[in-house]
């Protein structure tokens, strides 16, 4: 019953909303090779993750700050804590929750005691007894859902094998800032032909083991077999910390299939930088389905290799970039086997001064003959002060290939409005059924209970935002 | 109560060019007034302007639906009062479902009446469905994106079904005929009908061409040029103009 009843808990979230009065150890503000010792050693690390972790601070200093995507010159290092480990039991206050995202939480319908957990002001006593029995469901066919922590320890040699292989330290700064210092995320191992039906939802899994900014997953889907895997909530994720930099690492074998979809909606004060790459073999697919709403900026890129014959890739991403917040955004596609396909749809909404960017990069090796891919990108633009801008780049480096690219930018016409309102509809709901037209096709790609959310989400932020 | 639609004196700007220079008409329930005249006569302006559209300024004289004044209401406002635009070219709003916009027009217009609300969204959904089968209209247009890639002949059939879906007192038709062959002028022609025998409807029919007028005979007809009604007549009038054209008057 608990597992069908999904609406109830598709509310709940990644667990990264804690205060940072609560937490059993706190790191000091700054980053260097004691910070990172001591992580590994408090979570018992085998020497080989602390030396990955050392080699990829080293990466990470030497790397430049990216001098494109949004301005983060005011992102810095030396104020920011590495690792906060939390407490059993959470306790801070309601008091110092934002007024505007309980309001957020009040239109969203979140029973107050719900709303308790979203800030991150107690911990949810249910999950455990959720996750249990879910677990046994999984376990049933031999499926490990499990935090990245617990992952390492039971599945060393997976770990061992598949962690860095698709996303390495020296990707980029993020990613080595990430291998230097992550903890929490998921561990997910899927075994041959295993159909999983139910989407895993990491908020299943978050509360004991709280993942933190520097998440890392590592999900391996093995041949023949599919999942779908949810972060995150349309419920504003609180977090006292500026800084996410998360690294999502996905490895889709021979035959399976994969979406990982993730709901964001940080508060706006934070720096969501995310690196994630799925490694997809021959007729394997993956489908990144990527909605941003929430942070003061991000950057994230979703991609794939396709790496084995007739391996299929797809990006569908949505940003909506209110005042303050600027969503740079995209897809990496890059081909390296024949007959492989990719599609990027990208749509974004720009208001209130608010500034959305595509960014995509769609590169076809020479041995990707017969390869074909499709971009779409679809700007919203709500007022004459909200920008919107395309960088598109294509890497083909073979002949029989089918490139195609379409881009269009709206406002939201007088004559959709005035049409609409002719029908009786007031112009605040003839705004907004626009809007969420204009999405339609991307939100019905999420279970049914985050397509109302995010409808509801959506209609929220067009009468005046959560700030 | 019998209801009327009161143009009086109605004159319209646009972008500082003055288009209506004092229109006057009465439209009862029931009613058919064919609207005919030459291209910037005025005639879609007419449409705009009792609409609502923001873009025309009235200058001068007033428009009354029963006793209300339509000219300082909304659009929606006026929708809601019972009038309706069948667009000359409908716009496409993609990702709206035309079910689920439809859906909230028509509790939009008839808001807080009790004898018409639907008791779910399947009830309405079957009544819709009901209409799009009298009108002849192929009942999947009803989960596509609102007007969103649909033909002419798609996009006028289904201003009819929003015709028929929000009943409304008065209704004006802006070239529902054009851009369509025979057999779908008939095809519309006939919906029209069945709404103004349904709902009593007063209509005001913009038309360019009598061929529509031999499916709906008007009650009356008013020649517009250079915005203003230069003559009215019955039906007789659209044969005389087919004959000799709007010549004499410009």
């Amino acid at each position: 019953m608990v597992i069908k009843n999904g609406a109830n808990m598709a509310r709940y979230k990644h667990g990264d909303s804690f205060s940072t009065d609560s937490y059993k150890y706190i790191s000091k503000p700054g980053l260097s090779k004691k910070v990172i010792k001591e992580i590994s050693a408090i979570k018992n690390e085998p020497k080989w993750m602390l030396e990955k972790r050392l080699q990829a601070y080293e990466i990470f200093k030497s790397k430049p700050m990216p001098s494109w995507g949004v301005d983060l010159s005011e992102l810095n290092f030396d104020q920011i804590r590495y690792y906060l480990r939390p407490t059993d039991h959470q306790v801070s206050s309601w008091q110092d929750v934002p007024p505007e995202v309980k309001a957020t939480f009040d239109r969203l319908g979140i029973p107050e005691a719900e709303q308790k957990i979203l800030a991150g002001v107690t911990t949810q006593l249910d999950s455990e007894v959720i996750y249990g029995s879910l677990k046994n469901v999984w376990a049933k066919y031999g499926v490990e859902f499990l935090s990245m922590d617990e992952g390492l320890a039971k599945h060393a040699d997976l770990v061992k094998e598949y962690f860095g292989k698709v996303v390495p330290a020296g990707d980029n700064k993020f990613s080595a800032l990430n291998t230097a210092v992550w903890s929490g995320g998921s561990f997910v191992y899927v075994p041959p032909g295993v159909d999983v039906k139910l989407p895993l939802q990491a908020y299943f899994r978050i509360n004991a083991k709280s993942s933190g900014q520097f998440e890392r997953t590592l999900i391996i889907v093995d041949e023949g077999a599919k999942i779908h895997y949810i972060e995150g909530c349309t419920a504003p994720q609180f977090s006292s910390s500026s800084l996410h930099s998360g690294v999502i690492e996905i490895f889709v074998k021979k035959g399976a299939r994969c979406q990982y979809t993730t709901v964001q909606n940080w508060y706006k004060n934070i720096y969501n930088l995310v690196t994630q790459r799925a490694f997809v073999e021959e007729e394997a697919e993956m489908i990144w389905a990527d909605f941003n709403m929430g942070s003061k900026k991000t950057m994230k890129y979703p991609g794939f290799v396709l790496a084995g014959k007739g391996a299929k890739g797809e990006v569908l991403s949505m940003s909506l970039a209110g005042s303050g917040q600027h969503q740079d955004t995209g897809a990496k596609a890059i081909h390296l086997a024949p007959h492989t396909s990719s599609t990027i749809v990208s749509k974004s909404i720009s208001k209130d001064g608010g500034r959305a960017s595509y960014r995509g990069l769609v590169s076809v090796g020479p041995k990707a003959h017969h390869s074909k891919n499709t971009v779409v990108c679809d700007a919203l633009l709500l007022d004459p002060q909200s920008r919107s801008d395309t960088y598109p780049v294509d890497k083909v480096f073979n002949s029989q290939v089918e490139v195609q690219h379409e881009a269009t930018i709206s406002k939201i016409g007088d004559d959709q409005l005035f049409y609409l309102m002719s029908r009786g509809i007031t112009q605040k709901t003839a705004r907004k059924m626009i809007v969420n037209g204009f999405i339609e096709d991307l939100v019905r790609k999420l279970p049914l209970e985050y397509a109302v959310e995010m409808n509801d989400l959506i209609d929220h932020e067009m009468e005046g935002g959560i700030g | 109560m019998s209801s009327v639609l009161n143009i009086k004196d109605l004159q319209v700007k646009i972008d500082q060019k003055q288009i209506l220079q004092g229109i006057s008409l009465t439209v009862k329930p029931g009613e058919v007034h064919a609207i005919m005249g030459p291209n910037g006569s005025g005639k879609s302006t007419l449409a705009y302007t009792l609409t609502g559209h923001p873009a025309y300024k009235v200058t001068q004289g007033e428009v009354k639906l029963d006793k209300n004044d339509l000219l300082v209401m909304s659009p929606d406002e006026r929708a809601q009062a019972g009038l309706f635009l069948a667009f000359q070219h409908p716009t496409e709003i993609p990702g709206v479902k035309v079910q689920n916009f439809l859906r909230q027009a028509y509790r939009a217009r008839f808001e807080g009446q009790k004898t018409k609300q639907f008791g779910s969204v399947l009830a309405f959904r079957k009544h819709l469905e009901k209409l799009a089968q009298e009108l002849q209209i192929n009942p999947e247009l009803l989960k596509r994106g609102l007007n969103e890639g649909f033909s002419g002949g798609e996009k006028k059939r289904l201003e009819i079904l929003q015709m028929a879906v929000l009943e409304p007192k008065f209704a004006i038709l802006d070239e529902i005929d054009s851009g369509l062959d025979i057999d779908a002028i008939k095809a519309v022609a006939t919906g029209i009908k069945r709404n103004i025998k349904k709902y009593n409807t007063g209509v005001l029919l913009i038309t360019h061409y009598q061929r529509i007028l031999d499916y709906i005979k008007p009650n009356f007809v008013h020649v517009i040029v250079e915005g203003k009604v230069v003559e009215s007549g019955d039906k007789n009038l659209v044969k005389k103009l087919e004959a000799d054209g709007y010549q004499k008057w410009s």
